[in-house]
């Protein structure tokens, strides 16, 4: 057995390494699927903004396949969806990604999960990563996901982005106080 | 593969109030526990494509020869099992001999080097080996308390084999004698793990009448030994 290497905070200054042209873009255009827009901001506890956070998504395509070996389900990859994003936040504190609302994959007892994007959060001052889920509010099978079924009834709202038009949604990230994002311990 | 959690004190917590950064930027709410699901077991293997030669010498990327001592950095990436995990990015990106970060909003009144940008990549080959040849980073101060220092480091960040592989960290140099002080390395619970974030010079790796060599293995989550063989 090896001993795992501890996790160090991000610092202020990574953006000159991490951040490449285009790391917003996690569907092409050809990609299948409804292509929408997620934008949001990340917020500290004092309700100040983070203009030096770190976001990354990792999602599904459209036919509920992830683009890795472990996805062993017989369904189409899409060669325009690789399925990660990655950006760092504006002096607004905000960020956004173009993408494509992912298909249903199955859950911890095989029954599909609500559309979801799993999302980590690293900036200066967070000393790990923090993990957390986008849902979409308009999706009925949220009801049914056995991942927001563990979460308190009265926080889920923070794991839901809200439709802002018809292509755009709205996802914004509290580290910690009032409204809170939800945080997983994977 | 499965990613059993991390044994306590290994990571440091959020709320770690000697890193003052951390007082209004850590969760107080408990983190929900969920078991992994598809989407946590898969992620980004390697999620950028083109790589050149100079990504990974840091003393190669512009007209003339970075100031400072050169050195080699190397080390292996393994999974828990102590497996090799080919073919995976590794980003790195560190100030310059001066302690100065080559990023707009660094105002540590130290040199910027016209010849150093402070940022590489690379991929483990079929072993899991990677190798940067890059400058040693000075050590430069922050404002976490009254003069604080930073020791000399390099920021690390790998994606292995999931979602739940990732990993960002920091790299430190044998010796530095700011290590004990500083609260980000010793928001670390465990001395030992801490002790894991600390390079290893290598006389093996020193290349004669170059540069210096330093050793920095790296283990990311993730174990296909069975449950019995588990921690």
């Amino acid at each position: 057995m090896s001993d795992l290497t501890p996790f160090q905070t991000l610092g202020p200054f990574f953006d000159f390494g991490l951040i490449i042209r285009d790391g917003d873009i996690v569907a092409q255009p050809g990609a299948q699927g409804r292509h929408i827009m997620i934008e949001g901001v990340v917020r500290d506890g004092a309700g100040d903004v983070l203009p030096d956070a770190l976001v990354e998504i990792w999602q599904a395509n459209a036919a509920g396949k992830y683009r890795h070996p472990g996805d062993q389900q017989d369904r189409p990859l899409d060669t325009a969806c690789d399925g990660f994003g990655r950006v760092a936040t504006n002096q607004q504190g905000q960020f956004s990604f173009k993408t494509i609302v992912p298909g249903r994959v199955p859950g911890p007892d095989g029954k599909p999960q609500a559309p979801h994007l799993v999302v980590g959060v690293l900036a200066r001052g967070v000393l790990t990563r923090l993990v957390t889920r986008l849902y979409f509010e308009d999706e009925p099978s949220n009801a049914e996901d056995p991942i927001l079924a563990l979460v308190p009834a009265g926080r889920r709202s923070t794991l839901l982005a809200k439709r802002v038009a018809p292509d755009r949604y709205r996802f914004d990230i509290t580290l910690q106080g009032e409204g809170e994002t939800v945080f997983f311990d994977v | 593969m499965k990613y059993p959690r991390p044994p306590a004190g290994t990571h440091p917590p959020n709320d770690s109030p000697g890193y003052r950064s951390t007082i209004l930027r850590h969760p107080k709410e408990p983190l929900v526990i969920i078991p992994h699901t598809l989407s946590e077991l898969t992620g980004p293997v390697y999620p950028y494509g083109r790589m050149e030669e100079s990504d990974s010498d840091l003393t190669r990327q512009h007209a003339g020869e970075p100031l400072g001592e050169r050195i080699i950095v190397q080390g292996r990436v393994l999974d828990e099992d102590g497996r090799p995990i080919p073919r995976t990015l590794v980003e790195v990106w560190q100030a310059n001999a001066a302690g100065r970060y080559a990023h707009r909003v660094d105002d540590h009144p130290a040199p910027l080097d016209p010849n150093f940008s402070g940022a590489g990549r690379t991929v483990t080959d079929g072993e899991g080996r990677y190798r940067f040849v890059t400058i040693r980073p000075g050590a430069y101060p922050w404002r976490n308390h009254p003069n604080a220092w930073r020791p000399a480091h390099i920021h690390f960040s790998l994606f292995g084999t999931g979602f739940l592989s990732r990993l960002i960290t920091q790299m430190y140099f044998p010796g530095d004698p700011l290590m004990p002080i500083d609260p980000v390395l010793n928001s670390i619970p465990d001395e030992r793990a801490r002790q894991r974030l600390v390079s290893k010079f290598d006389l093996k790796v020193t290349q004669p009448e170059w540069a210096l060599g330093f050793t920095f293995d790296i283990v990311l989550r993730g174990s296909n030994a069975t449950p019995m063989e588990n921690r």
